[in-house]
């Protein structure tokens, strides 16, 4: 009897392996201690031959190699050669929004109506997607789903790669809202035979306008003690009160000039700029201003044709330098699929003039710093989330990214995916033959 | 002026309506006038060239008797003095749409293309449409006709603008006051062509530019057929167009790359087509020299923009400042290449700015000879019609009178004759009243200044230095001025008007007070000065700074093509992809485009020596699928669409190739689209950037056609449900109609029947004769599988299987068909087919014996194809070696041209790429890519290039901000975005889907 139940669970376990995500793992048990690795903080420093400790999910020591500090009943992993680092953090992403771009019915990420600040990522989050999946082998552990489209898209919740539902997931429920500044061009429509090309927009001041009203009127809304029903305009509440950061999604130098104003005007606390890809030409207004940067997917082509071929590989490297806070997204074409690719946009900018150690602060400490969650995540320190994993090599270089172990709060998660098994399967298929 | 007009017209218009001399006459006597006109003591402009001092131009019943010198006057003549003005012969439009109404676009229901025809009896394809005449539909327009003539044109030839073949143009005279009778010259002049289709039919067929090549190809093709009596049925499309084809064939190709395109289709036929340009010819203006076609220029140059606002000129590509730049100077360098060109009003918004571009055309150096040439002789000739153009005797007595050089702003028309209908612009004798005059009234001295055109003058006025509002006008032989008082408080009208005196040049006359009083008064004429506008005029002449014209003449360009090098590189890590493996601290010698030795301590007594210690040098990478450098990927108007080429839409220009080669990327083929089960041909190029698109092409190139399976053959991610194959179960039975049809018409070929050429079929049977190969878009095993065993039942093999995401699955079935696989390192989950795709793909299949390859697919992807050859090492554990394979030799053997690249291998081309750093690492960078020996990017000499590029953008923004601030009319800031082309981009179209 016994053994068929074993059986049946087996079995079980198979078929449901078979169509779903990996398995969340329960709650950590032993106090893990990893020896002998270079641990990449996460905050630009980096500890050669280090000793990272973690129980209960938490780090409770990361320093140099002390053979005193571990206990006999720590699992003891020996790293020595190989490399630490906190999980990587892709912010502004549409994972598990979206499962099959080309599917309808898969598709999440947008709803319809220009003023959506009330639409929330988080619940349509699918914990059981088969890309998500495909991250976190690669380190990719966090991720801020955020919604898209509309001038005002709605908002995002930062979670955990590995989870049984939403609230299993969330680190950060509701974030932020996501903006889309007004476009100074907007393209021609071939459709209607116009040109493709862009031209300027001229409704630009006008759209401003109507959010300069939007916000305002959100503002008065719920500065009155006993507001009416406005969905839309409670979710703005946290903008104003400071609890939400504003992401402006904003890209040519002009908007990105405006929405600085703007939320200067509007006196919003917290501002984030996500794409910018212009902010190279206004750092120093950032830095005044301490607005931070999402900077948009490094391995993409130059907007215009005389601009340097290499632009974007080294817009990261310029913000460093003067001084602004950036992190890497990597919103647009094939974006979730190519999330995984997170690391090796960070390597890129070390081709380009960053430190490894600058360029990993991108998609870790500086990523959480700008998601409010650098309390818990990003970095390698003391009291943080054991959320961090172990590579066989450079984890910025594809040529070495090669996951040993990952963790999520100390829980040790499966580096498994559906694209493993079916490689593993026909691997053997042909080994047998 | 258009008052003056309206009032002379009705006194000078001595028109005769020509009625036919058969016609009945029943409202009065028939009455002949048989007298001569003489226009006597003119500068005649007999043609360009051949000018006459005091020439007399002797006409009757509209057509030139005699012109010259000392011409004897008939006693019966009307005697015209044209007082020392100038006489021209009228300007001829060859590319005209003048009283052709262009037809209404029809509009379609339901969400599917129409792929049928929508007329019966004629050509299959709606787009093909010779029965059409001009002259059919021909309505004279008396608003336009009169604004040609101002501009100085007396005869067109117009034609319906639509369609690609598009029948037979009319050569009319724009005679006001005759009738049609009058105006035809011939109803079949010439026949016109392009690339655009019609707007009178929905049929899908073609989609793309080289859809239109093939389809005209085919044609010339069918119409042979029919002419030797094969066809069982009518077809009055082809019977028109064979009845056409005595005719000047006039294309309208309307762009340096399309008259390329036009020139190889019209050599193929043994045709010379007249080719309407584009007005960039200059780019390249030696491949247009060598098409030896005749060209109809378009004058239509851009206005500068507007870029006061610095955030928006930052918007403007280089490209489009510098078009604005350079155009103008196009007819020059057409001279300056002794190329034959016409000069057309098309293109320009309104018909009134061309004098102005022409002038403006001479400013940049073109010389006025040869401008007149082009709107009078060469027209005339290319039209074979020498009896317009000139005025030799026997020609049409078509001429303007004009007070001087026909192409000088300050120059006005007085008259033009066209077939004896006079129209009279202004007074060819009433005295030039322009110059400065000074008068005295109420103690002060005044000073006018009448410039501006003779019929057209302006006023300008000042009283002791103060400026007053004034202004001027002329009627005939009287001067009337009006002008403000001086008191600033009060202001007050005052008139003047005078008779012009025939002996003097002062202005007599009488002032009118606004109290009703009035005075006499005479303005005393200043002697003559040089005249203030003949200065402007000779600045704005003054040489243009014109930026030279780089190869591509955009950003990254060169100003005179880089050459093949002996190199030497020294110490290098090198990636022989040979049996000797990786070597370190390894010499190679390149010499006349190959690798000439590879070892240590090498010595060259010539060679240029690069110190490679650190770096690693390997063959240059080849992207088996690629979309950049193409104008067009997709022909989608059909199933198959064998008979399209890549190969005749290649773009040399796209910027996307310098950007592949500071990526390492020296050979890609670009692909068609996978819009169709049988896709077009490919194009395999070498990316030697700056040459044309001709030069591009790999040598002897191996050849290959793009087949396609799945999701997109199926239509089934857009709403289109009419075009077969909707399943995966019709793909199959696709290929089995075409290869069956294909087979049965190579074998009618081969028996020395007579047949009909197919140029769809042709192709596909040198696929049956193993003399053309498939690389096919595929997804999913069972399609995948289905592919093989087509080719199987029709005894050949597929080559190559591009994506072939699921070949992981059916690694073992592909090894033994022999079929390579193209696969992208790790895309998935953009749509339903690439659901179990996954990145150990290539390890699996490279590990089973498959050749494999990694591409791009992608424009970006593609300049880090060596990031991509990583990801095989990570995902599968493919040795390095093998995953630099994988972009270089792999994709050279699928592409049959290992012989020649894909290895460093002495005899080998010399296409290599120094590398910073391991080529597999993230960290590593393209430092020098060379093709053949020469260097096509080099990580240093990009420095010169930015630096250049950021002149060029400074100077010509300033000089657009010089050109608006002289009140030059701007335009505003647009960015022309060029398309980036995927699997699944149409013409024309922005789509941003995948594959």
């Amino acid at each position: 009897m016994k053994r068929i139940n074993t059986y049946i669970i087996a079995l079980l376990t198979i078929s449901f392996l078979g169509s779903a995500q990996q398995t969340p793992t329960p709650q950590q048990q032993n106090t893990v201690a990893i020896v002998g690795a270079t641990a990449h903080i996460g905050n630009g420093s980096v500890l050669e031959n280090s000793l990272v400790i973690f129980k209960d999910g938490v780090l409770q020591y990361v320093g140099a190699h002390d053979e005193g500090k571990i206990n006999s009943d720590n699992e003891v992993i020996n790293a020595s050669g190989q490399h630490v680092y906190p999980g990587f953090i892709i912010p502004n992403s549409t994972l598990g929004l979206i499962e099959i771009d080309a599917v309808r019915a898969s598709d999440d990420d947008s709803e319809i109506g220009t003023w959506n600040p009330h639409i929330r990522s988080l619940i349509a989050y699918n914990t059981e997607s088969k890309v998500v999946e495909t991250m976190r082998p690669n380190g990719v552990l966090l991720a801020q789903i955020t919604p898209r489209g509309g001038r005002i898209s709605g908002t995002s919740s930062v979670v955990q790669l590995d989870a049984w539902n939403w609230e299993d997931a969330v680190i950060k429920v509701d974030d932020g809202i996501h903006m889309n500044w007004p476009n100074s061009f907007s393209r021609g429509r071939w459709w209607a035979g116009e040109d493709p090309g862009l031209k300027i927009n001229k409704n630009y001041n006008g759209e401003i306008q109507e959010l300069t009203s939007y916000f305002n009127n959100a503002r008065v809304h719920n500065a009155n003690e006993n507001p009416g029903l406005n969905l839309p305009f409670e979710a703005m509440k946290g903008v104003f009160d400071g609890n939400k950061t504003l992401y402006i999604h904003v890209d040519d130098e002009k908007g990105i000039i405006d929405a600085v104003a703007f939320s200067k005007t509007q006196n919003i606390q917290k501002v984030v700029l996500v794409g910018a890809y212009e902010a190279y030409k206004q750092t120093a207004l950032l830095k005044e201003n301490g607005i931070s940067v999402l900077l948009r997917r490094i391995h993409t082509r130059p907007e215009k044709s005389d601009e340097d071929y290499d632009l974007p590989f080294k817009l990261a490297k310029i913000l460093v330098d003067a001084g602004v806070t950036v992190a890497l997204e990597a919103s647009g074409d094939m974006e979730r699929m190519n999330s995984r690719n997170l690391p090796f946009y960070a390597g890129t900018t070390v081709a380009y003039g960053l430190s490894k150690e600058q360029a990993l602060q991108l998609i870790t400490l500086n990523a959480a710093k700008i998601l409010g969650i650098d309390a818990h995540y990003g970095s390698l320190e003391v009291g943080k989330s054991a959320t961090l994993f172990i590579s066989k090599g450079d984890a910025l270089d594809m040529r070495t990214n090669h996951l040993k172990n990952a963790y999520i709060d100390g829980r040790k998660i499966s580096l498994e995916s559906h694209q493993t098994k079916l490689w593993k399967r026909y691997s053997n298929k042909y080994k047998n033959q | 002026m258009k008052k003056i007009q309206l009032l002379l017209m009705g006194i000078l218009c001595i028109s005769t309506a020509y009625a036919q001399d058969y016609f009945p006459k029943n409202d009065g006597v028939k009455s002949e006038i048989t007298n001569y006109t003489a226009i006597i003591n003119a500068k005649l402009y007999i043609t360009p060239t051949k000018v006459i001092e005091n020439g007399t131009l002797l006409i009757k019943d509209g057509m030139v008797v005699r012109s010259g010198k000392n011409i004897q006057i008939p006693e019966n003549s009307e005697i015209i003095d044209a007082n020392g003005n100038s006489v021209y012969p009228s300007f001829v439009d060859m590319y005209s749409t003048f009283g052709v109404a262009k037809p209404k676009r029809v509009n379609g229901s339901g969400r599917s293309p129409q792929y049928g025809p929508s007329r019966e009896g004629f050509y299959w394809n709606d787009h093909i449409r010779p029965e059409q005449n001009a002259i059919d539909v021909f309505k004279f327009d008396e608003k336009t006709a009169k604004s040609m003539l101002e501009q100085g044109f007396g005869v067109v030839n117009t034609h319906m603008e639509d369609g690609i073949v598009r029948g037979s143009g009319a050569l009319i005279a724009l005679d006001l006051d005759g009738t049609d009778a009058n105006r035809i010259i011939s109803g079949r002049s010439g026949q016109y062509l392009s690339f655009s289709k019609s707007v009178q039919s929905r049929q899908s067929y073609p989609t793309s530019i080289m859809g239109g090549m093939a389809l005209l190809r085919q044609l010339y093709h069918d119409a042979d057929w029919y002419k030797k009596g094969n066809a069982k049925t009518t077809d009055r499309s082809i019977e028109a167009f064979n009845s056409n084809s005595d005719l000047v064939q006039i294309m309208g190709a309307g762009s340096r790359a399309n008259a390329l395109r036009a020139d190889a289709v019209g050599d193929q036929f043994g045709i010379q087509y007249i080719i309407l340009g584009g007005g960039d010819e200059y780019e390249r203006i030696n491949t247009i020299k060598n098409t030896n076609a005749a060209f109809i220029l378009p004058v239509n140059f851009p206005k500068p923009y507007d870029v006061e606002n610095s955030f928006l000129a930052n918007k403007l590509e280089l490209e489009s400042m510098k078009e604005w730049n350079q155009r103008p100077s196009n007819p020059k360098v057409f001279e300056e290449h002794n190329i034959k060109f016409a000069l057309t009003t098309n293109g320009l918004k309104s018909v009134s700015e061309f004098k102005t571009h022409v002038k403006n055309a001479i400013n940049h150096g073109l010389s006025p000879t040869k401008a007149l040439e082009a709107l009078t002789t060469v027209p005339s000739q290319l039209l074979r019609n020498n009896k317009i153009g000139n005025l030799q005797n026997g020609s049409y007595a078509n001429f303007t009178i004009t007070s001087g050089d026909i192409f000088e702003t300050t120059t006005s028309i007085y008259e033009h004759w066209i077939r004896g209908s006079r129209t009279v612009f202004g007074d060819l004798n009433s005295k030039d009243v322009r110059g400065s005059y000074t008068f005295n009234f109420d103690n002060s001295e005044y000073k006018l200044d009448i410039s501006g055109k003779k019929e057209a003058p302006k006023a300008t006025l000042k009283a002791d230095s103060l400026k007053l509002s004034c202004s001027v006008k002329q009627d005939k032989d009287w001067v009337y001025l009006l002008f403000t008082s001086k008191d600033t408080l009060q202001q007050n009208f005052m008139r003047f008007s005078a008779k012009v005196n025939e002996t003097s040049s002062n202005l007599s006359g009488i002032l009118n007070f606004s109290d009703g009083s009035s005075q006499n008064l005479t303005l005393i004429k200043a002697e003559k000065k040089d005249d203030k506008t003949s200065e402007k005029e000779k600045k704005e002449s003054e040489a243009k700074t014109i930026l030279s014209v780089s190869y591509p003449n955009g950003p990254y360009g060169f100003d005179k093509l880089p050459e093949a090098e002996t190199l030497l590189f020294q110490n290098a890590t090198v990636w022989t992809n040979e049996n000797d493996g990786i070597l370190t601290h390894t010499d190679v010698l390149i010499k006349d485009g190959k690798i000439a030795a590879i070892g240590q301590n090498l010595k060259s007594k010539n060679a240029k020596i690069i110190d490679a210690t650190g770096k690693h040098l390997t063959s240059g990478i080849i992207d088996e699928h690629s979309h950049i450098a193409a104008a067009s990927i997709n022909e989608a108007g059909q199933n198959s669409s064998a008979e399209v080429s890549i190969e005749d839409v290649i773009d040399a220009d796209d910027v996307n190739i310098y950007r592949n080669l500071s990526g390492g990327v020296t050979t890609i083929q670009i692909l068609h689209g996978s819009a169709n089960p049988i896709g077009g041909r490919s194009a395999i190029i070498k990316l030697k950037w700056g040459e044309s698109a001709k030069n591009l092409i790999y040598k002897n190139s191996p050849k290959f056609i793009k087949f396609a399976l799945g999701e997109n053959v199926k239509q089934s991610n857009w709403g289109s449900y009419e075009r077969f194959p909707q399943t995966r179960m019709g793909v199959e039975q696709t290929y089995m109609d075409y290869f069956s049809r294909a087979k049965a018409y190579d074998l009618k070929k081969k028996s020395g029947q007579a047949y009909r050429v197919d140029l769809e079929l042709e192709v596909l049977a040198e696929i049956l004769n193993k003399e053309r190969f498939i690389s096919c878009h595929s997804y999913v095993q069972s399609e995948i599988n289905m592919l093989m065993k087509v080719a199987e039942r029709f005894n050949f093999n597929i080559n190559t299987f591009t994506h072939i995401l699921e070949g992981y699955k059916v690694a073992d079935k592909m090894k033994a068909h022999g079929v390579g696989a193209s696969t992208f390192s790790d895309w998935w989950a953009y749509k339903y087919e690439v659901n179990d795709a996954i990145p150990y793909n290539a390890a699996i299949l490279n590990n089973v014996g498959v050749i494999t390859a990694i591409n791009s697919d992608d424009a970006e992807m593609s300049r880090r194809l060596n990031q991509e050859a990583a990801k095989a090492v990570k995902y599968g554990g493919a040795s390095e070696e093998d995953a630099w394979k994988m972009v270089t030799l792999n994709p050279a053997k699928l592409l049959h041209i290992d012989d020649k690249v894909g290895s460093i291998k002495v005899g080998k081309d010399a296409d290599l790429v120094l590398w910073s750093n391991h080529p597999l690492s993230i960290y590593a960078k393209a430092e020098q890519t060379l093709i053949e020996g020469t260097t096509y990017f080099d990580i240093a000499r990009n420095q010169e290039h930015r630096k250049n590029i950021t002149t060029e953008r400074n100077t010509l923004i300033q000089m657009m901000l010089k050109a608006k601030n002289k009140g030059m009319k701007t335009q505003a800031v647009k960015v022309n975005k060029k398309q980036d082309m995927h699997c699944d981009t149409l013409d024309h179209e922005q789509n941003h889907n995948h594959n």
